[in-house]
């Protein structure tokens, strides 16, 4: 099988070219019998397109680079602990209906519709699912739910439109609401290896490009510093530009202490250097940055398998693998949430920008088909608008 | 990029492209799956409802033609449909007669504007413009920092201030007239739609720099709610089209196409990678084809062009087609390929690969190229002119000097050795026997090239090949037997489902269309 495969990778090495040249030969022949209009002066092929694109190989090489854990820190620069500014101020958690208020109304429409038809008919099932679709909930979740229901108006379990609505409600309600939604409490390897102060928890931020993983961390090392957890932040965004300037920002913002590397070093290290710093400090959690990845990748979900099993070396245990999703994600947020199970055994979600107009309903489809559980709930850009997840209100919110 | 679609719509219409007759309930089921598959691309449902509309419509009391069976001509207005959905042109950016042009981003947090302001500026500059970056998201932390970081790359200028986002765009474009800079771009912080305060502000940019050009960037993995958010920007920034960013994801890319339906813009460019380089002008008729399996050849081609130095091309296919194509030549045509980006990525935009290729793909990485060059490196030149005589010492020498084993040596020249055969077969039996060819290659795992994609393999050869040039022999062959390295199992029926299915531009559709022949 593997010879096999090799086999394969081997012959798509030396076919890709050749197709390609067949079909870019025949491009450049037809052009150059057609005048040099269309065609790409050499000249600008060969000082131009090569340089960029070894400025940016560059860049690629470094990234897939597959380095070895340096086991001594190298290059990593621990910013000392900073001085918290004058008090770490946290504002009162909003409310899902305050900071929803203003979005909803989108679905109102339909489940008005709905209640004020008077009788279950096929409309009133073309408008809910059509609400439950608009909101991401997804066609395979939608499907199940309305199934449900439909087979529960037969058995003439439910007669009218409002108890249909609250039947509906109370799936949702029941479908997110598992017992494993509260956070491990920071300290909790230090708990379990017998109190040897050594031992800290690592909580690892993971997702696609872009759903708010830095600032999800920063609020949370600000909702943890604030309730007296000791945090070091572990800057495991080497790749995008400033990433580490910007989870600089929270850490002072949150009086956390920051561990970095080099743009472009390899992201293990440095989340190795901050378990050794926080260990060596007696902090109860590193809360590990990493850079957005598509879960399409495999070489970067390699690396984030690399990353998780660096963190979970003695004195660090990985106790929360949080997949960050942004709110507005459609249906790809399933095969996203699969491909992070999968690859680093996530604990569970956190929603981001909630107070949009997204719904962030494809969370029901996942929870529905990989049991993950949401557990915070991103509701603005302030430090303190990261609240726990409330099945009641997110539900209420969704209609 | 949408592969989720396209291998939806290659199960449904598979069953379709079989059948000889459409009954009315065949077409209600394949309309159900095709609701099914926009809405899990997350293709917004009033515009799925319009365009399974529309679709249903042409379906029924469908004229039966001669040439195409039922089930190809619904496979053909499902694809005009979905052309029309994707949008018309592809955008032609007319530069500001008194520059500037000035081009200004704006979308949510997280969409990738500050990513695609420095790839538009590496675009710009790519087109011989001279362009400059204004950082005004003076919101998230460390933005600017980002995009003097992206900047500095493409030896781009930035300017920003920490003064306020609507001083800071109006300074730039001053600084911008002031250096003689004929592009400016302005990158905005992330905003929520229903945000009337940042909605305000971003309308206030617009107003002092007065754009030529407003994008909106959107995030592929969008949700239904992309319609909602394009809408608001465009009541507030009356939008000129959208940037599509993170497209090299799996799936997705469906909100986006409601978007053209619903605001009425097109989608101007698309980012398909995290390099700089990774980002093109939007080809709609090209997506749609993809959607429906054919592969993106245009843009395969526009991108060898773009980065194939003519004369090696040329040569390299005279050699090819002589029978005599040495490793050297090899090696250079591999160096050709690398330019183009991750070999992985130009092989999903081949036509009709199979799943399993695709998975096959992703096992390539640049490494293993990298292994390749370096095996025919440690070769002496006569060595790469004539392998035959690479003997077991020299077997030897070459995989330590390049630090593989003899058997990655052996299995390179048994592979170059295959493909060798495949020149033959270029030369000799046109495409039909080179492709067949390189089925064998692959093995049993190898590529299946549906009979569509060959067909539209045939007119795209055939727009390439002028009459009575070297590539006249790649085209019109009914039956082309011997795919997937089966000789004999005979896939023949090339059907040229795709025959004048997009609106004009380069296909060259008069001689793409292929006789159905039936076994």
């Amino acid at each position: 099988m593997v010879a096999a495969a090799h086999d394969v990778v081997v012959g798509l090495v030396v076919g890709i070219p050749v197709l390609v040249v067949a079909v870019g030969a025949g491009v450049a022949l037809r052009f150059r019998g057609r005048g040099p209009a269309s065609a790409v002066p050499p000249g600008e092929v060969a000082s131009d397109v090569p340089t960029d694109v070894e400025l940016a190989a560059g860049a690629e090489v470094a990234r897939r680079a597959e380095a070895p854990v340096p086991e001594a820190p190298s290059g990593t620069e621990v910013t000392g602990a900073p001085e918290p500014e004058a008090r770490v101020e946290v504002p009162e958690a909003p409310t899902y209906r305050g900071r929803l208020g203003k979005a909803r109304g989108l679905l109102a429409g339909y489940l008005g519709a709905v209640r004020s038809r008077g009788k279950i008919d096929a409309t009133t099932w073309d408008d809910l699912e059509e609400a439950l679709i608009r909101a991401d909930v997804g066609v395979g979740a939608t499907d199940a739910l309305l199934d449900d229901l439909r087979t529960r108006v037969r058995a003439g379990e439910i007669g009218d439109p409002d108890a249909l609505l609250d039947a509906l409600r109370g799936d949702l309600v029941a479908a997110l609401d598992t017992p494993r939604r509260d956070l491990t409490p920071p300290g909790s390897a230090r708990a379990a290896g017998d109190g040897d102060s050594r031992h800290v928890d690592v909580w690892l931020f993971v997702g696609v490009n872009g759903v708010g993983k830095t600032t999800t961390l920063g609020k949370v090392a600000t909702r943890l510093t604030a309730g007296g957890t000791t945090a070091v932040l572990a800057a495991g965004d080497t790749f995008r530009a400033a990433a580490g300037e910007q989870l600089a920002l929270w850490a002072s913002r949150s009086g956390a202490e920051i561990v970095r590397g080099a743009e472009g070093g390899d992201p293990s290290s440095v989340v190795y250097d901050a378990v050794q710093r926080a260990a060596a400090r007696g902090a109860d959690v590193v809360l590990a940055d990493t850079a957005g990845r598509l879960h399409n990748k495999a070489n970067l979900i390699e690396e984030l398998k690399k990353i998780r099993r660096v963190s979970d070396r003695p004195p660090g245990k990985v106790t929360e693998v949080l997949l960050v999703i942004d709110a507005t994600t459609g249906q790809n947020g399933l095969a996203q949430a699969a491909v992070f199970t999968e690859a680093v055994d996530v604990t569970g979600v956190v929603l981001t920008k909630l107070d949009g107009t997204a719904k962030g309903g494809i969370v029901v489809a996942i929870q529905r088909e990989l049991g993950l559980p949401v557990k915070l709930v991103g509701l603005g850009e302030g430090p303190g608008d990261l609240v726990d997840f409330d099945p009641g209100s997110f539900v209420d919110a969704l209609f | 990029m949408f592969e989720r679609l396209t291998d939806r719509f290659e199960g449904i219409l598979g069953r379709l492209r079989n059948r000889g007759r459409l009954t009315e309930a065949d077409i209600e089921d394949v309309l159900r799956e095709i609701r099914t598959a926009l809405l899990e691309a997350d293709v917004e449902i009033g515009v799925v409802r319009t365009f399974v509309g529309a679709v249903r419509e042409r379906c029924v009391g469908l004229e039966l033609s001669r040439a195409l069976s039922p089930g190809q001509q619904v496979v053909k207005i499902v694809n005009e449909e979905l052309t029309g959905l994707l949008g018309g042109e592809t955008l032609r950016i007319t530069y500001a007669s008194r520059p500037p042009t000035v081009v200004l981003l704006a979308g949510l947090q997280g969409s990738g504007k500050t990513t695609a302001a420095a790839k538009l500026a590496r675009w710009f500059k790519q087109q011989g413009r001279n362009p400059m970056l204004v950082g005004a998201d003076l919101q998230r932390p460390a933005a600017v920092e980002q995009l003097r970081v992206l900047a500095g790359q493409i030896g781009v200028t930035v300017f920003s201030e920490a003064t306020d986002p609507v001083a800071v765009a109006q300074a730039g474009l001053a600084e911008a007239r002031r250096l003689g800079r004929d592009v400016c771009i302005v990158d905005t912080a992330g905003r929520l739609a229903i945000d009337a305060e940042l909605m305000e502000e971003v309308r206030r940019i617009a107003e002092v720099v007065s754009p030529d050009y407003t994008f909106l960037v959107i995030d592929a993995m969008t949700g239904q709610d992309a319609v909602a958010t394009a809408t608001a920007f465009h009541q507030t920034l009356a939008l000129d089209g959208v940037i599509l960013t993170k497209l090299d994801g799996d799936a997705r890319g469906g909100a986006a196409l409601s978007v053209k339906e619903v605001v009425g813009r097109p989608i101007a460019f698309a980012s398909t990678g995290e390099r700089l380089e990774d980002f093109d002008l939007f080809h709609p008729d090209r997506m749609a084809d993809r959607i429906l399996g054919m592969g993106d050849v245009l843009s395969l081609i526009e991108q060898a062009e773009r980065t194939f130095d003519e004369g090696t091309a040329a040569k390299a296919a005279a050699a090819m087609l002589e029978g005599r194509f040495t490793l050297e030549d090899f090696l250079e045509q591999l160096q050709q390929v690398k330019r183009m980006g991750p070999l992985s990525g130009v092989l999903s935009m081949l036509p009709g690969l199979s799943k399993d290729m695709k998975q096959a793909s992703s096992m390539v990485d640049d490494r293993q190229v990298g292994q390749v060059e370096a095996i025919i490196r440690s070769m002496t030149p006569a060595e790469r002119l004539d392998p035959a005589t690479i003997d077991g010492s020299r077997r030897l020498r070459i995989a330590n000097g390049s630090g593989t084993t003899t058997a990655d040596v052996n299995a390179l020249l048994k592979q170059f050795r295959e493909m060798q055969k495949l020149m033959k077969g270029f030369s000799k039996g046109g495409l039909a026997g080179a492709m067949g060819g390189l089925g064998g290659m692959f093995g049993r795992g190898g590529p299946k090239l549906s009979p569509t994609a060959l067909a539209e393999l045939q007119s795209t050869s055939d727009l390439a090949g002028a009459p009575g040039g070297p590539l006249a022999g790649l085209t019109g062959m009914g039956g082309l037997p011997g795919m997937g390295g089966a000789p004999g199992s005979g896939r023949g029926s090339a059907r040229a489902t795709k025959g004048g299915s997009s609106k004009g531009g380069r296909k060259g559709k008069g001689g793409g269309r292929v006789t159905p022949k039936s076994r």
